[in-house]
This record gives C-alpha cells, sequence and structure tokens, in this order.
C-alpha cells in the first residue's frame, strides 16, 4: 500500500504545485457544491433506468475545483480502501480524467461501482476539510463515479500493471465485492487467481442485491471484463464445501484461499404469520427481481405484483425494496421501520429518493402480526406504534410500544428486511474453521487470517451485514497480508 | 453449461436425465439435491438426485411435468444442454444400522429415495420399501427399488398394479406385521403429511424429505422456510430431511401453492 511519504511526494509534483496556484483556497471554498443530475421522480418509478445521471464534464471539473489538496487530506483515512482521493481529483481538474480513472484503479477494483453505492457521507466525504469551513463537503463519490464512467465511455480502458507471474494458485470463494477487490489486488502481484461463484452470474450482491436503478449489471460486468483481462479466471455455479472441498482445492494445488461467502441467511422476525404467501425476505424479491428478472415478459420466474406493499426496516436494502416494489406497480409502498428517521441506517440519498418516488414512511411502527385470507395469502398486517426511549447499545434510542395504540393496515405483500445472518454452508464444510455465535467466520483483524492458516477471510461472513466497500476494504487487506505470508514462506 | 446424455420416459409425464456433471457425480450423497436452471429465462429449480456415476461423471434426475421450468426440462433431448447446474446441495441422509427402516415414497419421490435405499442397505439395515402411484404406468424405478430392498410393496390408487390402496395402507400393514425402526419418506407433501400421522400413532421415528420453493438453493433466500417443531427452518441448508413429526405440513403446503396463479 502506498505511504504518507509516497502520497506527499505525488503531491509535491510540479504539476499539482501549479494547480494549487491557480485558484486561492478561499476561492474555492466559494464554489458551491454541485448537485447529482437525477431522473424524474414520477417518470422513473415505472422503470428500472438509472436514477442518478451522473456529472457532466463541466460540472466535474467545477466540482474538483473545490478540493483544496490538502497536505495532510483525511478525506483518504476515511476511504476504506485507501484510494488517492486528492490525486484523482486533482487530475480531473487538469483535464487528464483518463489518468485520475487510472488512479482510482491503483487502489480499488470497482471504481464505478463504489462511486455509486459507497456512503461516501459516512467516509471520505464526512472527513473533508469543507465540512470545518462549514461549508458543503467535495463531492468525491460523484467525481469518482465521473472518472469511472468517462473511462468506460471513453473506449480507452486502462489495465493495472501486473507484476509478472509467480504461478502461486488463489482460491476466492464468492464473487462479490470483498473477492472482487481481493482477486484484484493478488492479479495486481502476480498470483493466478480463480474465482468460484455459487450463483449463475458474477458479482454478488452488485448482482442480485443491488437493483438496476441504483448500480446497473452493465457496470459491474465492465469491471468484472476488467479483472479478466487481468488473468483472473472467474467459474460459476461451483460451491465451495460442497462441489469441490477444502481438501480438493489443497489437491489442485491452490495455496491460498480467501472466503468471501457473504451474509447469507435473511433474518425474519418471529412474529405469527410471517410464513403466509406474500411475506417474504427482501433478499428473496431482489433476488427474483435484479437476478432472475422476474417481472420482465422473458423471464420465467414468478414474482408478486404487490399493490399494497410494506416494507419491514429502514437500511439500505429496505430502500432498494420498496423503491422495486414502486417499479412493478404498488400504488402504495410503505415503509414500517420501528425507529424514527433519524436513527434509520438507510443513506441519506436511498432515502430521498424513495421520499420522491413517492414511498410513504411509517417510522415509529412495528409489525406484531400478518393475517392471512382463506387460500393463505397475506392481507392485512397489524402494527404496533412505538416510541423513543432511551439510547441502547448501538447508542440509537430504542423504540418502546405505546401501549394500546395498534394498528391494522391492508397489505398483499410484505417484504421483511430486517437483516441478514452468516450464511453457515463454509463454516459446517471447513474442518478447523472458527465461528463466532452470531456464526461470522473469526479473523485476525490485522490481516483478515482465519485460524486456518492458508484460509483468509473478509465481507459480510466476517462482519454480518455492512457495505460494499468495506467489504472491498476487507479484500485488500487480506490480499496485502497473503502476499506477505506467500512471500515470506517461500523463501524458506 | 451441462449435456444430456440420456433420456428415458419413465412414465407418461415423469422422464430421466442422466447429465454430465463430473465433480457433482463424485461429491454427492444420498440425500443430496441440485438447482438446475434450464436456460437464461428460466427458474432456477431444486431436483434431488437419483443416481451418479462417478466413472462415467453423470448424475441422474428425474423429473415430472408440473410448471413451466419442468416441461422447459422434459423438453430437452440427449444432447442438449441445461444452462446452469450447481450442487450438491443440502445436508445428506444420516446413515446408520437402524435395524428395519421403511421407506415411504410416493410419484417422483421414488427417484431420490433410491440413493437412500441403497446406502441404507449397504449400512445393514432391512429394507422394505413402499411405493405408491395412482395407478400402473406411475409407479417408476421399480427394477432399481428391488435390488437394494430387502422387500418391496407396491401400492396403486385403482388396484391396476400392486395392492389397491394408499400408500397409508401398505404402511399400516407392515407396521403391524413388524417392527419398524424408522420410517423415511419422500413424495407429494400431502401423501408425506398422511404418512406421518399415520407414524406418529404408531410411535416410529420418521423423516421427511421436503421438497420445497427455492431460488438460489444456498440459505439466501428464504423462499423455502419451514416450521419445523415450531421453529422456522431453511430447507435448502437445513434440510431437505427434518423430524416429520415436527413439520408443519399444512402450512408447507399452502406455501408450496404460493405461486399457483402464475402457472
Amino acid at each position: 500500500m502506498m505511504t504518507k511519504e509516497d502520497m506527499l511526494a505525488l503531491r509535491n509534483e510540479s504539476w499539482r504545485e501549479e494547480l494549487r496556484k491557480k485558484l486561492k483556497n478561499k476561492e474555492r471554498a466559494s464554489i458551491s457544491r454541485t448537485h447529482m443530475p437525477e431522473l424524474n421522480p414520477e417518470y422513473r418509478s415505472h422503470n428500472y433506468e438509472e436514477v442518478n445521471q451522473g456529472l457532466s464534464l463541466e460540472q466535474a471539473l467545477v466540482e474538483s475545483k473545490r478540493c483544496l489538496d490538502c497536505p495532510d487530506p483525511q478525506c483518504i483515512s476515511g476511504c476504506p480502501v485507501g484510494i488517492n482521493i486528492p490525486m484523482f481529483i486533482k487530475n480531473i481538474e487538469r483535464g487528464e480524467v483518463l489518468e485520475a480513472a487510472r488512479v482510482l484503479k491503483e487502489t480499488s477494483a470497482l471504481p464505478a461501482v463504489c462511486g455509486r453505492v459507497c456512503p461516501q457521507e459516512k467516509q471520505c466525504e464526512s472527513r473533508c476539510i469543507m465540512n470545518k469551513m462549514g461549508k458543503d463537503p467535495v463531492a468525491i463519490g460523484y467525481l469518482e463515479r465521473f472518472a469511472a464512467d468517462y473511462e468506460r465511455e471513453s473506449g480507452s480502458i486502462s489495465i493495472p500493471k501486473l507484476d509478472s507471474s509467480n504461478g502461486i494458485k488463489i482460491a476466492v470463494v464468492g464473487s462479490g465485492p470483498a473477492g472482487l477487490s481481493f482477486a484484484g489486488d493478488m492479479a495486481k502481484s502476480g498470483y493466478d487467481v480463480t474465482v468460484y461463484e455459487a450463483l449463475h452470474e458474477i458479482g454478488g450482491v452488485l448482482k442480485y442485491g443491488i437493483p438496476e436503478f441504483r448500480l446497473p449489471n452493465e457496470i459491474v460486468d465492465v469491471e468484472i471484463e476488467i479483472l479478466r483481462k487481468m488473468g483472473v479466471k472467474f467459474h460459476t455455479n461451483i460451491i465451495i464445501g460442497k462441489t469441490i472441498s477444502y481438501e480438493d482445492l489443497h489437491d489442485a494445488g491452490y495455496q491460498g484461499i480467501f472466503i468471501a461467502t457473504g451474509a447469507g441467511l435473511p433474518n425474519f422476525m418471529n412474529i405469527p404469520g410471517e410464513n403466509l404467501s406474500g411475506v417474504l425476505s427482501s433478499n428473496e424479491y431482489l433476488t427474483r427481481v435484479n437476478l432472475m428478472h422476474a417481472g420482465r415478459s422473458d423471464s420465467d420466474t414468478p414474482v408478486f405484483l404487490g399493490k399494497r406493499v410494506a416494507v419491514i426496516g429502514g437500511g439500505n436494502t429496505a430502500m432498494d425494496s420498496v423503491r422495486t416494489a414502486r417499479r412493478l406497480g404498488a400504488e402504495k409502498a410503505m415503509i414500517v421501520y420501528r425507529r424514527s428517521e433519524q436513527e434509520m441506517p438507510a443513506r441519506v440519498e436511498e432515502v430521498k429518493h424513495a421520499k420522491e418516488e413517492g414511498v410513504e414512511f411509517m417510522n415509529l411502527y412495528n409489525p406484531i402480526e400478518y393475517i392471512g385470507n382463506e387460500k393463505g395469502k397475506v392481507k392485512q398486517m397489524i402494527v404496533q406504534k412505538m416510541e423513543l426511549g432511551e439510547p441502547d447499545a448501538s447508542g440509537r434510542r430504542s423504540p418502546i410500544p405505546i401501549e394500546g395504540a395498534i394498528e391494522t393496515i391492508d397489505v398483499d405483500l410484505v417484504i421483511v428486511s430486517v437483516g441478514v445472518s452468516p450464511n453457515p454452508l463454509i463454516p459446517n464444510e471447513f474442518k478447523g474453521l472458527n465461528t463466532s455465535r452470531w456464526g461470522t467466520i473469526i479473523v485476525n483483524q490485522d490481516t483478515m487470517q482465519t485460524d486456518l492458516s492458508d484460509v483468509y477471510a473478509g465481507g459480510d461472513i466476517v462482519r454480518g451485514g455492512a457495505t460494499v466497500i468495506l467489504a472491498m476494504g476487507d479484500g485488500r487487506k487480506a490480499a496485502e497480508a497473503m502476499h506477505v505470508g506467500l512471500q515470506t514462506n517461500n523463501k524458506k | 453449461m451441462n449435456k444430456i446424455i440420456k433420456k428415458t420416459n419413465l412414465s407418461p409425464n415423469v422422464i430421466q436425465l442422466e447429465v454430465e456433471a463430473p465433480l457433482i457425480a463424485r461429491s454427492r450423497k444420498a440425500g443430496h439435491f441440485v438447482i438446475v436452471r434450464v436456460d437464461k429465462n428460466s427458474e432456477r429449480i431444486p431436483l434431488t438426485i437419483a443416481q451418479a456415476d462417478i466413472n462415467k461423471g453423470t448424475i441422474t434426475l428425474v423429473i415430472q411435468t408440473i410448471g413451466v421450468s419442468t416441461r422447459k426440462i422434459c423438453a430437452l433431448n440427449e444432447g442438449d444442454f441445461l444452462s446452469d447446474l450447481v450442487g450438491p446441495l443440502g445436508k445428506s441422509t444420516h446413515i446408520e444400522k437402524f435395524g428395519t427402516v421403511l421407506c415411504a415414497c410416493g410419484g417422483v419421490g421414488t427417484a431420490p429415495m433410491l440413493p437412500i435405499i441403497e446406502a441404507l442397505k449397504k449400512a445393514g439395515n432391512r429394507v422394505i420399501t413402499v411405493e405408491a402411484a395412482r395407478t400402473r404406468e406411475l409407479i417408476i424405478l421399480e427394477e432399481e427399488v428391488r435390488k437394494y430392498s430387502d422387500e418391496v410393496i407396491i401400492m396403486t390408487d385403482d388396484g391396476s398394479y400392486g395392492n389397491k390402496g394408499l400408500i397409508t395402507n401398505g404402511i399400516e400393514d407392515v407396521i403391524k406385521k413388524e417392527k419398524v425402526d424408522l420410517c423415511i419418506t419422500i413424495g407429494p407433501a400431502v401423501m408425506m403429511k398422511y404418512v406421518t400421522l399415520l407414524t406418529k400413532k404408531y410411535d416410529i421415528p420418521t423423516t421427511a424429505s421436503l421438497n420445497t420453493i427455492m431460488v438460489d438453493g444456498t440459505g439466501m433466500c428464504g423462499a423455502c422456510r419451514v416450521s419445523v417443531g415450531g421453529k422456522v427452518r431453511f430447507v435448502c441448508v437445513d434440510g431437505p430431511e427434518f423430524d416429520a413429526h415436527q413439520v408443519d405440513f399444512d402450512e408447507m403446503i399452502m406455501r408450496l401453492n404460493a405461486y399457483k396463479d402464475f402457472e
């Protein structure tokens, strides 16, 4: 990884010094933050077109001027993969957008993805010096997306530089963000990397989870194609631990294994009526629509087209589900969340988009029972009104039921989006792999190494349910540690 | 892509496919299933593995035409390909020497029962198989079933073959005649429900292999969830076999019909 000194040396290059002199900090700070062009809410809530349209070149050039190119940029420490943020932004400012994209790809295998789905407001942008000056932070996420899209649309996509091949075979289990990030870094270090995926598509949650209107599959496929060009091999329909065992991988000569199988099992609330038909997990709903294309005329996979849809939960997955329901024709699409909007874990932008698209927010409500019709299909939900009490262990004010405040609401589809638990498949099949009492794989936090010395793990199988970028950060960390480990071993 | 090596018609709407899948053939055990996607527009559907040939690198699937996807599979011919095939999935059958095991299978449930019968026999059990169907031509794989069963009782609803009566009549005759240590049942949900009610009456431990709706088959979607002993369990990763006396079959049958209107 790049050290502080390396970054400083790059900052001292003459072009950057000159660029800094071009405008006074005060002038830079006086430019207001750009707005992301978006599709009209009424139009977009009936199709899967991407909502955020991306910055124009003019917008990006202006926005890039807002970055002060600080001597000690805090934004970088807010980025889980440590992108050299000022370096890429200043390249945009000087008009070298392709070079900006190259800088992004030095550290991130999926810049076009991260530019779209990262919670920048909680990461890089939250550390931007502009905040301290009472201004809006530099739109780092928008600029990241801009540079990645610009490169893709230019047709001259650069392939990161690879170290000469060392012939060492590495297996990656799962092709979501953690696996792809790890695969990219290991390929750069000269390893022979093979990624195994259980589903029929590469991309994991980027494909089955995040909807087209937030992250088009085509964008993901381009990033995967770059990894292929870097020599990464992909195999779909293979379940490590089942189709191919841990021992099989050893026999085939794999010296390192990275487990990135994600958080599988959807949580339910264990309330009466939850197994009625028409009550399903957000994983099931989104998988049917995103991966299996249910709802399109050429797909055999069915999906309930609810007219009155309740989505239970307040995370990004809940927002993805409720906005999908709108697009599939829901007249009334509701978020039912037991706390208030302030505690909502979803990104501010997702909540804003959902509201614009006509989603109703029933905050401070908790479902306590579902009622079905004679065929066992859900027709009503009973909800308990809540109020906020004292802060709990998570620091959020915990919801308390208001006695007697119970309402019955007509629904024909309920999507439960209250988190996921780790998939037990790998821990069950890899003897010697230890898990926490939540079922997550236990790793050394600095190296992501598990209790099996050749096995590393990262992403939601370790975290239990986090974000794309944290998973990618784990992949990077694991790649670095595994590389060091293998180099030391092979010298012995 | 997995090539279809051999196609056999077992009964008017049941076919048997031998499919190239060397890795699955090697790693599968009795009780395992696979997920199949016929072509790029198809659903992912679970199918239990009937047989496997490690040397040829093939597995055998038995499919009954019931919906869009099974119709598509049954329309395929030798030399055609399945777009996607993944497995083996689920937990394998727990095999040990129990004593006398009664295998109660109905319709296409006979296919997944076959490897279980074989494994039980090889573990030293006395295996009595009761195979049931509506009518003679729907009795499948009889020869294979006989190969590893100590005794085979065929039941048909209309009496066109074997004994006339329901599967439960055949089971009850066995139970009255000799001590049964374990019952395993695979077949339509309604059939398994009644088999279970009967064995409960006689206090015979019973395992049912459930075939619910699935999407991914790896524990991700929860479409396959069932209530077992009042707890929610996922058929794909916790099953497919469960203590039948604890399974809420009525709920399972209701959930199996969830997408009926789409067919």
